[in-house]
């Protein structure tokens, strides 16, 4: 079992849900990301998802887009972003998944690329312009490294494509919460609610389900865990911090895990 | 095989596919059958028809350019009149199609992107005629740009979205429609302007396009009885050439010419030639060629005219440059504004900055060719739009 698979077992046997926070790494430098990684992890985030910047990121709404532009503005590279990686992992047993587009590990050559995120400690990986459909070599290099391929599923993949999206995954599955881009919203909608119990039983014994997109609240993370989720995914509630940058954004952020991990707990 | 039988399994050779966000894996494939079905239906051909010949004025002239032939010296040189169909580019063949199709399948609005604002005016003109919304998304960069255009898309009913991330030009146009479209997946139709994006967009947009090709080739015979030796034309995302060369990638007598544009020079950076001066790339839900820096982040492009200013290309431009079917070039933007001024004068034709790149590739074609050979230049638009540019570059007061 992955370590990311084993970080949420263990807090569901706890009767907990899992905290998954996402940051662009490099924003606002690189110099920083690992101190708002260690207020991250402090306040009670379990895994910890780093945002590698791609100049054109389709599936971002405009606080993680203003991040990624930020990171790159900051001279943020493809390689920075595994060496902030491997600083994090050693100071913290946390796992950690890169978040990217394709093009970025593509350049670099999707083997080199995986082989050397690997020697950065790196755990996984989630590629949301990459359908399973074209990922045979990324799955080859991921398993020949060791890594955990994290596929996405989202509202309107059928019954028939979850199967081959759920055996092609390994860590968690991430469940895409609505028809849209990222970004923090107000309210989880019923229909969010009524996907993860159609998802559920997909990965029920098989794959953790983390849920992401739009949720930003204890309240939401309460729900969607009420609602049969393994994890909540956060980004944008933790960049809206990050983005101010002010004197006491690293108790900002702690504060907010706290309270978003605190959710997962109440949650029945 | 014969490369007019791809894409196959939507790829061209290794190029093309479906990179996109899973959200849009399931709309995609149904755009693919409902594209398929249509395809074979009779009845769907003849509305198409109906429109080209009623709408748009097909098919277009194909002219012989006596006096820049005689003045050039060479190969003779016939124009595809594509600046005379309706909205004065060919854009209107494929948005014309694709509107028919977003109706079929029961959409009710369609998102489309535009850089220079000739897709979106076409968009804006198709959707008027088919009484369905139209919603333009365009760099705010560009909307300064080409202010007339915008205002343009507004008479014709449709709204514009200023693009206000990235790099405010075309790609990010089109990377905002991507993400209105997984919002709003089901009551709308995104309707790309060229033979780019996932599978099966620049399939489709070649199909439509291909009514280039086939009246050239219909038209040809009927004055020489002939196939042309050559044919040349502009390349952005590659949507004219593509309409051009399709139905003569298996004759290979005929030689095929894209021409991107070199803006100020290759050597500059300045520029917007993907496949003479790019390397292969996912961008846009395609594999292909795209201009990058050594970390895989997409690179501002450069071209005197708005509608080559594009980072990336058609897959299956890649694919016929690897396999050697076409050639691809490039005329820089000093050459491209001596092409329009030559052309205007010899000709009184004012052709598109655009297309403006083909014909300067072409004059420097015929000179080398026989006179018993032919080039057919496919003139993807008309140079009104770009008067205010040309004069800007001359230096002249208008």
């Amino acid at each position: 079992m992955s370590s990311i698979t084993k970080v949420v077992q263990k807090a569901k046997a706890k009767g907990n849900g899992a905290l998954i926070g996402y940051i662009m790494a490099g924003d606002p430098t690189p110099e920083l990301t690992p101190k708002i990684a260690d207020a991250l992890i402090k306040g009670g985030v379990d895994i910890l998802e780093l945002g590698l910047p791609f100049s054109d990121p389709i599936a971002d709404g405009p606080t993680i887009q203003a991040a990624g532009l930020r990171a790159l503005n900051a001279g943020t590279t493809p390689l920075k972003v595994l060496e902030v990686a491997k600083q994090i992992k050693q100071q913290h047993d946390v796992p950690i998944v890169i978040m990217t587009y394709y093009n970025p590990v593509f350049r670099l050559g999707v083997d080199k690329f995986l082989g050397l995120a690997k020697e950065h400690m790196v755990d996984g990986f989630i590629v949301p312009d990459l359908p399973v459909e074209e990922a045979t070599e990324y799955k080859a290099a991921a398993k020949k490294h060791d890594l955990d391929t994290i596929f996405l599923a989202a509202p309107s993949t059928t019954n028939q494509r979850l199967t081959k999206i759920v055996d092609a995954s390994s860590g968690f599955l991430y469940l895409v919460s609505r028809y849209g881009v990222t970004g923090a919203k107000t309210t989880v909608e019923d229909s969010t609610v009524q996907l993860i119990k159609r998802i559920q039983p997909f990965t029920a014994e098989k794959i953790p389900l983390a849920v992401g997109f739009g949720i930003s609240t204890p309240k939401h993370v309460e729900q969607i865990i009420a609602a049969g989720a393994d994890a909540a995914i956060v980004g944008s509630a933790f960049i809206n911090i990050i983005q101010n940058n002010s004197p006491t954004m690293n108790k900002e952020l702690q504060a907010t895990a706290k309270a978003l991990k605190a959710a997962t707990k109440t949650a029945k | 095989m014969k490369l007019s039988n791809y894409p196959i399994d939507g790829k061209y050779g290794k190029y093309g596919g479906r990179f996109v966000p899973e959200v849009l894996m399931e709309a995609i494939g149904e755009l693919e059958q409902a594209y398929y079905k249509a395809r074979k239906d009779p009845e769907f051909q003849r509305q198409l028809d109906y429109y080209l010949a009623e709408f748009v004025g097909r098919p277009t002239p194909l002219y012989l350019a006596e006096n820049l032939t005689r003045k050039l010296g060479g190969a003779k040189i016939y124009l595809k009149r594509e600046d005379l169909a309706h909205g004065g580019a060919h854009k209107i063949n494929n948005t014309m199609g694709q509107a028919l199709l977003a109706k079929r399948m029961g959409k009710t609005r369609v998102i489309a992107e535009t850089g220079a604002g000739q897709h979106g005016v076409a968009t804006a003109i198709a959707c008027a005629a088919l009484g369905l919304k139209a919603v333009v998304f365009m760099g705010t960069e560009d909307c300064e740009r080409q202010r007339l255009n915008v205002f343009r898309m507004k008479l014709l009913n449709a709204e514009v979205h200023p693009v206000e991330s990235g790099s405010k030009t075309l790609k990010d146009s089109i990377n905002e429609a991507f993400r209105d479209w997984v919002t709003n997946l089901e009551t709308t139709y995104y309707l790309i302007g060229s033979t780019m994006g996932p599978h099966p967009y620049p399939m489709i947009v070649r199909d439509f396009q291909s009514v280039i090709g086939k009246e050239i080739k219909a038209q040809f015979k009927q004055k020489t009885g002939g196939l042309p030796d050559a044919l040349v034309a502009c390349v952005g995302g590659g949507s004219n050439a593509m309409g051009t060369f399709y139905p003569f990638e298996d004759d290979t007598s005929v030689k095929l010419y894209g021409v991107e544009a070199a803006g100020e020079g290759i050597e500059t950076g300045k520029h917007a030639a993907t496949l003479a001066a790019g390397s292969e790339g996912v961008f846009h839900g395609m594999y292909t060629y795209v201009l990058q820096d050594s970390n895989g982040q997409i690179q501002p492009t450069h071209s005197v005219s708005a509608g080559l200013d594009y980072p990336g290309v058609g897959p299956e431009h890649s694919f016929l440059k690897i396999s050697k079917r076409a050639e691809y070039t490039f005329a820089a933007d000093k050459e491209a504004v001596d092409a329009f001024l030559t052309l205007s004068r010899e000709e009184g034709i004012l052709p598109a900055l655009e297309s403006s790149h083909a014909v300067a590739y072409a004059m420097k074609l015929a000179p080398k060719m026989e006179k018993t050979q032919s080039i057919v230049v496919t003139l993807s638009g008309r140079g009104d739009k770009d008067v205010q540019t040309i004069a800007d570059y001359i230096g002249a007061k208008i």
